[in-house]
């Protein structure tokens, strides 16, 4: 196999289009589609006592008005819970327009359809919605606290208390020769795609189907979800995600509302209808992450092994639950990270509030795991004055353990077993790339100009790619293009390139000749969905069995015409030949044509092949029982359970002790994802990942005002890094393949957005010397905490000052 | 986020524009639409006529002589920012636009429409104040200068009536033996300044504090200017004690708090930033009386 592009850093071969304006985005479609707007709640939490559309009556281009009174059959009701688990006690989902209450800003309550988006707001503005307002819960304390509640009927706001535990804690605690416990908390974040969602929908009235486009990571389930809530048949319904501008976790969730409200208008009026979100409603009513108060103890030997750790953690989901519990799961098992902790106990409690919604954002609940087991490290290094490199080595996972059971259980059902890696490689690495053991002259020279510097760092491991399965289909053309189908979704992750390189590495063929297509139900209606890191390690070994269907029969057919054992016989460059003897060769695209019996000439491609035909047994029929015309097949990839990723980052910053602006002067990454399909790409995920986790750490929070008004809902205010403020990134690999699947890859996708919060965290106390326990941090509130005298001093700090005194 | 419905005026003489204002209840300027079109978008200015300047001849000039800098009402940050003319009579021009946003915003927004727009986390309406200068405003009863103490009413808000329109405004050249610096602290680069700070030093014959100046960014209601000589009067310039004024200008400001800085960081960053920028613009300052 000479065309082996696995593993090279192949140059994205979307994005020339993807850059120079060609791509096909949703709002690029139906430009003669009339459009939705929407009425959302001013208020947190209200009951709507009157809904009044007379004054929008008069608006010229006005089509429709729709409230829930209009939504019939299962639209009426409530909006699924996706993923329903048995210690969701008390799930609650909204409808898809509001039903006689709202629990937050932003939640739909009225549709309005008009010849275009202009109008359409123009009428939305003249609706009157009256509200009877309810108190608000704001924040997982208020929520904890539980003065008021979100649902009538939980006066708790607890939806869900997830529990999980390893061995019996307390007496491990007690036993312990040392103890800490603290309390820290992480700020909430959003996914914030370049392009919000949007839905277009077209009903074919003569043809009776649909066709939905719509900005999703995840198009056969808005498929199915579409068919179910408006009651047609699956095979009515095709579903296509188009070039996808970002996704980041928010357009896994779905239906959407507007999924189904903008396919129901289009039913209904025969017209195409569209709605594309803008950025002010993709604040308020799409989904946000990460708000969580973090209650830990920690139980240590002398040498800072941790013999026993207790979590208890405080999840604000924020007003309705569709995704379950995946992030507090997924925070509860991950947390662990490289580390072998003897007896764990972790308690999560999903509490209700008067604000968006949470689903996975990027990292999905690892990152404030990441930060609740680093912020101990740190912590139990600090305590015992040792290293804190010194005390992660000494409690990592070691190569030998390998495969390591965590006896936890994972979001996808299945035990927490870690399939290889090697963590104390990452760390050795990782010292060595950010010049750990040389800090202290780093800091002397920041010292004499003005500034004061600090280190952290921050280890975790990723479960990605977990199951049930994807599939994928390679198809060879008689022109001898490569035709290949997954039906997960792409939103900018580089999947034309990537699954190319695999299906032109397994079958022999030239990478131009293979074109790849991802979330469109025509070509693959079977899937699951982008999310996870899912997206290499499942569709990309389902591309790979495929495509090794593909040429086994390919091989066995031109064994047949050239006389040979399929043993024998080699592909590359799109060409069939026996090993070694020259001349002896076919095509692969003949080979298509022969793959088919009925062979009308009507191109040269088929002219060709017949000089190839092998004379046809009268005993035999033309498709052998068994067999099937065309060179193709599709194949599933269904993991017995998730490959485990793992990395460490490390950040040095500087700060400015006159105006606590923080400066991050080096940001190290080791990773490892097995084996790389694209060098390139991973490094490109990295540092996408890099630039949301110092988003995460630095810059973005949704401020609610106690009313749960999103004071920042603009690009304005909440403040995404820009290039200016993402640090430059040095990278180095380490691969250690996963045993689990073929391709022996692990996913890449988040893992670079999963230690920031922690390691710049702790990079800021180590510069300061007061305690970090909270994230973000923001130079007004770092000079908050310093000058506080309620701030802890840190012990390194003091023991610092000590000897230069 | 799509505005409201509005009509639409493009005039060609300064004329026509007076005569729409005249005529139209709610009518605004429209100039580079960096400020006024996300407020139509986000429907929180829904004006009935929007008059587009672009159009007329003639607004689009920087003049610049002995006396100071003309900026015309079309003249984009971007314009002002690469005129070395202008640079050269006024430096805090150049130093002030360089920190006025990104360069997309620089190429559409233009430095009379950022000072009409009179926000207090504008560089340019700071710019106006601490140089002294004054706009030209044009309304139906002819043209009249309005010095920047009586343009400025609150945040957001002009003395200007709804018939009026800016057609240029005056920077005065800095006095001789004087040196200047701009600085600010901002979230992000390019954002609007939690603060900024700009300054100016006066020195006499002998290298002497004669006069030192300051106005902030992001500080107070109205663009104000701070008479910081007190604290260095008659100091050597090498021996000035910069800090002292910064820890007058931090008693002389009344800052707000909001979502990015609190009232007390924001007066940390006034001293510190002035600190600094006096150290640099004091320098400048000796190096021409040096040089004299």
């Amino acid at each position: 196999m000479t065309t082996k592009l696995f593993g090279e850093p192949v140059r994205r071969r979307e994005d020339a289009r993807l850059i120079t304006g060609r791509g096909r985005y949703l709002d690029d479609i139906g430009t003669g589609a009339l459009a939705a707007a929407f009425v959302r709640s001013p208020h947190a939490h209200a009951r709507i006592t009157d809904i009044d559309v007379d004054a929008a009556l008069d608006v010229e281009g006005l089509v429709a008005v729709y409230t829930y009174e209009d939504l019939t059959g299962p639209l009426a009701e409530p909006l699924p819970v996706l993923i329903p688990h048995p210690q969701l006690h008390a799930p609650r989902t909204g409808y898809p327009l509001a039903n006689g209450e709202v629990n937050h800003v932003g939640e739909p309550v009225v549709m309005v359809v008009a010849t275009d988006r202009y109008v359409a707001e123009d009428a939305a503005e003249r609706i009157v919605v009256s509200y009877e307002e309810l108190p608000a819960v704001v924040g997982v304390d208020a929520a904890r606290a539980a003065g008021s509640c979100v649902h009538e009927e939980i006066p708790d706001n607890v939806a869900a208390r997830h529990h999980q535990e390893t061995g019996d804690v307390e007496p491990a605690l007690a036993a312990a020769p040392h103890r800490l416990s603290f309390t820290q908390y992480v700020e909430r974040s959003a996914c914030m795609p370049l392009e919000g969602k949007g839905v277009h929908a077209r009903w074919d009235a003569d043809d009776h189907s649909l066709r939905v486009h719509t900005s999703t990571q995840a198009s056969t389930s808005v498929r199915a979800a579409i068919a179910a809530k408006l009651q047609l048949s699956l095979d009515e319904v095709e579903v296509i995600a188009p070039d996808v501008g970002g996704g980041f976790g928010v357009k896994i969730v779905h239906p959407w509302p507007e999924e189904l409200l903008v396919p129901m208008a289009a039913i209904a009026l025969g017209r195409e209808v569209k709605w594309t979100e803008d950025r002010r409603e993709h604040f308020i009513s799409s989904a946000h992450e990460r708000q969580q108060r973090q209650e830990i103890g920690v139980g240590f030997d002398d040498d800072g092994r941790i013999t026993a750790l207790d979590v208890h953690i405080w999840h604000d989901n924020g007003a309705y639950t569709p995704y379950g519990i995946i992030v507090p799961i997924v925070t509860a098992t991950q947390l662990v990270g490289p580390y072998v902790i003897p007896v764990y106990r972790v308690v999560v409690e999903s509490v209700y509030t008067n604000t968006v919604i949470v689903t996975p954002y990027r990292g999905a609940g690892r990152p404030q795991g990441c930060f609740a087991m680093e912020r101990t490290m740190d912590r139990i290094a600090d305590v015992l004055g040792l290293d804190r490199a010194v005390v992660r080595e000494r409690n990592l996972i070691q190569p030998a353990q390998f495969p390591y059971d965590h006896h936890l259980t994972f979001q996808d059902g299945r035990p927490v077993i870690y399939d290889s890696g090697d963590y104390p490689g990452l760390l050795a690495k990782l010292k060595a790339l950010v010049g750990w053991d040389g800090v202290d002259a780093l800091r002397d020279d920041a010292e004499a100009r003005g500034k004061l510097l600090g280190v952290g760092m921050a280890m975790y491991v990723e479960g990605t790619g977990p199951g049930p399965y994807e599939g994928g289909h390679v198809q060879v053309l008689g022109s001898g293009k490569v035709l290949v189908a997954t039906g997960l979704t792409t939103q900018g992750q580089g999947h034309e390139t990537s699954f190319a390189q695999i299906v032109a590495s397994e079958l022999g063929v030239p990478i131009e000749d293979v074109e790849v297509t991802t979330g469109d139900t025509r070509r693959f209606p079977y899937a699951v969905g982008t999310f996870a890191s899912r997206a290499a390690v499942m569709s990309g070994n389902a591309i790979a069995l495929a495509a090794r269907g593909v040429r086994e029969k390919a091989l066995r057919i031109a064994a047949d015409v050239l006389e040979a054992d399929p043993g024998d016989l080699e592909i590359d460059h799109g060409v069939v030949q026996v090993r070694g003897t020259p001349g002896a060769s076919i095509p692969l695209r003949t080979v298509a044509v022969l793959s088919n019996p009925l062979r009308y000439a009507f191109d040269e491609a088929a002219k060709q092949a017949t000089q190839f035909a092998v004379q046809a047994s009268n005993d035999k029929p033309p498709v052998t029982p068994g067999d099937a015309p065309g060179l193709e097949h599709r194949d599933y990839y269904s993991p017995i359970r998730s490959t485990f990723a793992s990395g460490a980052h490390a950040a040095i910053v500087e700060i400015d002790p006159a105006t606590w602006e923080i400066d991050v002067v080096n940001y190290a990454v080791v990773h490892d994802c097995g084996n790389v399909v694209n060098p390139m790409i991973v490094e490109g995920q990295v540092h996408g990942g890099v630039a949301q986790g110092v988003g995460g750490a630095l810059y973005e929070r949704m401020a609610y005002d106690a009313d749960g008004q999103l004071q920042n809902a603009s690009f304005m205010d909440f403040l995404m890094p820009y290039a200016s403020e993402v640090p430059d990134i040095v990278i180095d690999h380490q691969q250690t393949p996963s045993p689990l699947n073929p391709l022996g890859i692990k996913g890449a996708g988040e893992a670079g957005v999963i230690p920031g919060s922690a390691a710049l965290a702790s990079a800021i106390e180590d510069a300061v010397g007061r305690r970090i326990t909270s994230m973000p941090i923001s130079p007004t509130e770092l000079y908050d905490l310093v000058r506080s005298p309620d701030a802890e001093r840190t012990a390194a700090s003091a023991r610092r000052t000590g000897v230069r005194a | 986020m799509k505005p409201a419905p509005f009509r639409y005026a493009d005039p060609r003489s300064v004329g026509e524009v007076l005569e729409v204002l005249a005529a139209e209840e709610g009518a605004k300027v429209l100039a580079g639409g960096q400020s006024l079109l996300p407020l139509l978008s986000m429907r929180l200015a829904a004006p009935a006529v929007l008059v587009d300047l672009n159009r007329v001849p003639g607004l689009d000039a920087v003049e610049v002589d002995g006396e100071g800098v003309r900026v015309g009402a079309l003249v984009r940050h971007a314009g002002l920012l690469g005129d070395h003319d202008a640079a050269r009579v006024q430096p805090l021009l150049a130093r002030a636009t360089a920190n006025v946003a990104h360069p997309a915003i620089r190429n559409r927004g233009t430095t009379v429409g950022s000072i009409a727009h009179a926000d207090p986390a504008g560089e340019m309406t700071s710019v106006l104040a601490l140089t002294g200068g004054s706009v030209t405003v044009a309304s139906p009863s002819g043209e009249r200068a309005v010095g920047w103490r009586d343009l400025f009413v609150g945040p957001l808000e002009t003395s200007l009536p709804g018939a009026a329109v800016v057609t240029s405004a005056f920077f005065p050249a800095l006095p001789p033996r004087s040196g200047t610096a701009f600085a600010e602290v901002a979230r992000r680069k390019g954002d609007y300044a939690v603060c900024g700070a700009g300054v100016v030093v006066t020195l006499d014959e002998d290298r002497r504090v004669a006069a030192v100046r300051a106005s902030y960014m992001s500080v107070g209601l109205v663009p104000e200017v701070h008479d910081l000589t007190e604290s260095v009067a008659g100091s050597p310039v090498e021996k000035a004690d910069w800090a002292a004024a910064g820890a007058l200008a931090r008693t002389l400001v009344e800052p707000d708090g909001d979502l990015h800085a609190s009232a007390d960081y924001r007066r940390l960053l006034v001293g510190v930033l002035t600190e600094r920028t006096l150290a640099d613009a004091a320098a400048e300052a000796a190096a021409k009386v040096t040089g004299e």
